[in-house]
């Protein structure tokens, strides 16, 4: 589904992330981690198409399709997904109409009909429920004076509208308590599939006792310096990054 | 309504100013200057009845003892008022009898600007009265409104027709001398709309003016004065264009409103004059306008609702006196700069009679190297017991070179009122728009959200497809600045 080849990346003319090659398939869970300034974040804002970030080199092929050629919002209608670090706030625009938006923009490309609002709702409200979410998240303004749980329980919600094939979620469980990071990744649970694929970008390897993944790959200093299945998260928390990272 | 919106992004194509156009039509224009035998002319001209005469001799006495104002938070070099031509009139050959007559130059230039004026392709529920640079070509609809009484024709009409009705209004809300523009408008106004609601009259269709600005060192002066009567209704529109020019054309308009016991008069604008180059900051008009309304009877109402998009510079504050007990007023505004743009807006409201209530709620938008200022007075005078007002003034910025200001002043001399002020400053950033965009959603759509949720307020008192059309204009303006 996803093929990452020699990648090179960086921003403001410097290279950050320096040769990153990486395969995913449908229906798998991939972990990502590393210490800070390795590049995970970099690797992250490439993928979602954030203009100020740079590919100098390498390809990212996604379904057949020149990841780096499309622009995020092209991007994101082709089935990738990206879970923000920092969801920004937009006061004034209704959160339900937001998804709203975001649902239709999918119709439209497939040439369907735009769902209206009182249809949507019905989708929306079928959505909150099955993620365990209050009647809150439809009344209040995108992400407007969301506590930073609240936000990336309202990243999840998207990720559930937008059914996307590919997910990206960049340090999900920061500034989470232990009962929010159950909750997030429950629904980030619910949503897994044989056809969907998820990235997990992050530092701490406890995101993972709640979303189990297939395989575990470190990065430092721009480059995957290590991979393995569950059971080298484990080792990295015990043992930390030095282990890792100094290890060649 | 999509009709509309199409229209509207066709001609604002590459973000361009959309009526940027001049019409070439032979026009009767007076030499440059200002004196007494100008105005004089200008009466003549008109074949006004003594008093005007003698009220614009008044006005130009008192314009001469006064300075231009300094106190906005606007920029310019000194206006030069004897190198502006005070009367400019498309060439006809004499009183028009039917729209067949008005020159075919300029009526294309106002089905160009989407505003037909001949019988078939009229709007059937607006009645239009069009003013080219300085006097009404052509108004619709004038018979309809007749059969139920109101009045709705050119100022220099209702001057001949209807005299005694001008001349108990006129004047009466805003004072000959009131300020520097209000003096020269006074002195040397050659048109603008007159409506008259009769009581218990509401009227069966939205009104409204059309404004143009065609020659280029003409200043447009036009006067509006509407009246509605015991328990009646209007609802009135107003839109401004003018053609691309590197000098700048003067605007200073005077707009009275008065409202008699149970009256509600609501006036839209849409304000869309040309800004000036986005770059350079060259031409462009000066708004120097002053709008007032008088709730001079019991439980009436004036609601203004403007959205500013355009003019070099405006100046403007559409204000409320409350006269009549348990009268109120509204202030709606957006307020759009971009470019080299400078806008000082806002709005007085001021409490003489009891329980009377008004309520504030501005939206300035700051895009590029513009400025916008908010300046807003709540006076509240002692004899309004139990007054109200709420106010709320929020700035958005986009890009990090524009700037907001906010300049409330509040006087109040009863302790028996309730006074609110809210203000906020937002940001609308690259951020928000990638949000969008890896969401799917496409920028211009994300703009047009964050816009309109920042000014929903605003939008939602106007009337449907004013409301479309602002909306498009704020997003299409917007497009290039954001980012």
């Amino acid at each position: 589904m996803l093929e990452i080849k020699d990648l090179h990346a960086g921003v403001d003319g410097t290279e950050i992330v320096k040769g990153i090659s990486l395969s995913i398939n449908k229906g798998e869970v991939h972990a990502i981690m590393g210490p800070n300034g390795s590049g995970k974040s970099t690797l992250a804002k490439i993928l979602s198409g954030h203009p100020a970030y740079e590919a100098t080199s390498g390809e990212i092929i996604f379904d057949g399709q020149n990841l780096l050629e499309m622009d995020a919002e092209e991007r994101s209608l082709a089935g990738v997904f990206m879970g923000f670090q920092y969801p920004v706030e937009v006061p004034g625009v209704n959160n339900a109409e937001f998804l709203r938006m975001a649902h239709n923009a999918r119709k439209v490309k497939a040439g369907e009909e735009e769902v209206d609002p009182l249809d949507f709702d019905e989708l929306l409200s079928e959505k909150m429920k099955m993620l365990g979410m209050e009647k809150k998240y439809k009344e209040r303004n995108l992400n407007d004076g969301f506590s930073g749980g609240e936000k990336k329980k309202n990243e999840i919600l998207q990720m559930a509208i937008l059914e996307p094939k590919l997910s990206l979620l960049d340090e999900t469980d920061s500034g989470l308590d232990i009962d929010a990071l159950r909750i997030v990744s429950e629904g980030v649970n619910k949503l897994r599939s044989e056809n969907n694929a998820l990235i997990l970008i992050t530092h701490y390897q406890r995101l993972l006792d709640y979303i189990k993944p297939d395989f575990v790959h470190v990065l430092s200093q721009g480059k995957i310096v290590k991979s393995g299945d569950k059971a080298l998260a484990l080792e990295l928390e015990s043992q930390g990054y030095d282990w890792v990272t100094t290890a060649d | 309504m999509s009709d509309e919106q199409n229209s509207v992004s066709d001609l604002l194509e590459d973000n361009q100013y959309k009526y940027g156009f001049t019409t070439d039509v032979e026009s009767d224009t007076f030499a440059k200057g200002l004196n007494e035998d100008v105005v004089r002319a200008i009466s003549k001209k008109k074949n006004e009845p003594e008093f005007m005469l003698n009220f614009r001799l008044k006005a130009f006495e008192k314009w001469k003892t006064m300075t231009e104002p300094a106190w906005p938070n606007v920029h310019y070099p000194p206006i030069d008022f004897q190198d502006i031509s005070y009367y400019s009139e498309p060439k006809k050959k004499k009183v028009l009898e039917s729209l067949d007559e008005v020159d075919p130059e300029v009526m294309r230039t106002f089905e160009k600007l989407g505003i037909p004026l001949d019988e078939q392709k009229k709007l059937a529920n607006v009645a239009v009265d069009a003013v080219f640079d300085s006097v009404s070509v052509a108004t619709t609809h004038k018979k309809k409104l007749m059969e139920q009484g109101i009045i709705f024709c050119p100022i220099s009409e209702a001057l001949q027709d209807y005299p005694e009705l001008v001349e108990e209004y006129l004047g009466t809300v805003v004072p000959v001398g009131d300020n520097y523009y209000a003096a020269l408008n006074s002195a040397v106004f050659t048109d603008g709309s007159f409506v008259y609601i009769p009581p218990d009259t509401i009227s069966p269709m939205e009104i409204s003016t059309y404004f143009r600005i065609n020659t280029e060192e003409t200043g447009q002066f036009e006067r509006t004065l509407i009246i509605c009567a015991e328990n009646s209704y209007v609802s009135y529109l107003e839109g401004c264009t003018a053609p691309q020019f590197d000098t700048n054309q003067l605007h200073a308009a005077v707009v009275e409103l008065v409202t008699l016991d149970n009256a509600e008069i609501k006036y839209s604008t849409v304000q869309n004059w040309y800004a000036g180059d986005k770059e350079t900051g060259k031409g462009g008009i000066y708004n120097f306008v002053t709008k007032r309304g008088k709730c001079a009877g019991e439980n009436s109402k004036i609601s203004w609702t403007q959205v500013e998009t355009g003019s070099a510079i405006t100046w403007k504050y559409p204000s409320c006196i409350l006269q009549g007990d348990n009268s109120s007023g509204e202030f709606y505004s957006v307020a759009l700069t971009n470019g080299h743009m400078q806008a000082d807006t806002g709005t007085k409201m001021i409490h003489i009679g009891k329980n009377t209530r008004s309520s504030i709620i501005s939206k300035g938008i700051s895009a590029d190297v513009s400025s916008n200022s908010y300046r807003g007075q709540v006076k509240i005078g002692k004899n309004a017991t139990n007054a109200r007002n709420y106010s709320q003034c929020d700035s958005m910025l986009v890009g990090d070179k524009s700037s907001a200001h906010t300049f409330p002043y509040i006087e109040t001399a009863n302790s028996s009122v309730q006074v609110e002020h809210e203000a906020a400053t937002s940001k609308i950033s690259e951020d928000q728009l990638f949000y969008f965009e890896s969401r799917g959603i496409s920028r211009e759509n994300a703009i047009e959200a964050v816009i309109s949720g920042f000014c929903k307020d605003v939008f939602k008192q106007l009337p449907m497809e004013f409301a479309v059309e602002a909306q498009k204009l704020l997003t299409l303006k917007l497009e290039d600045s954001v980012g």
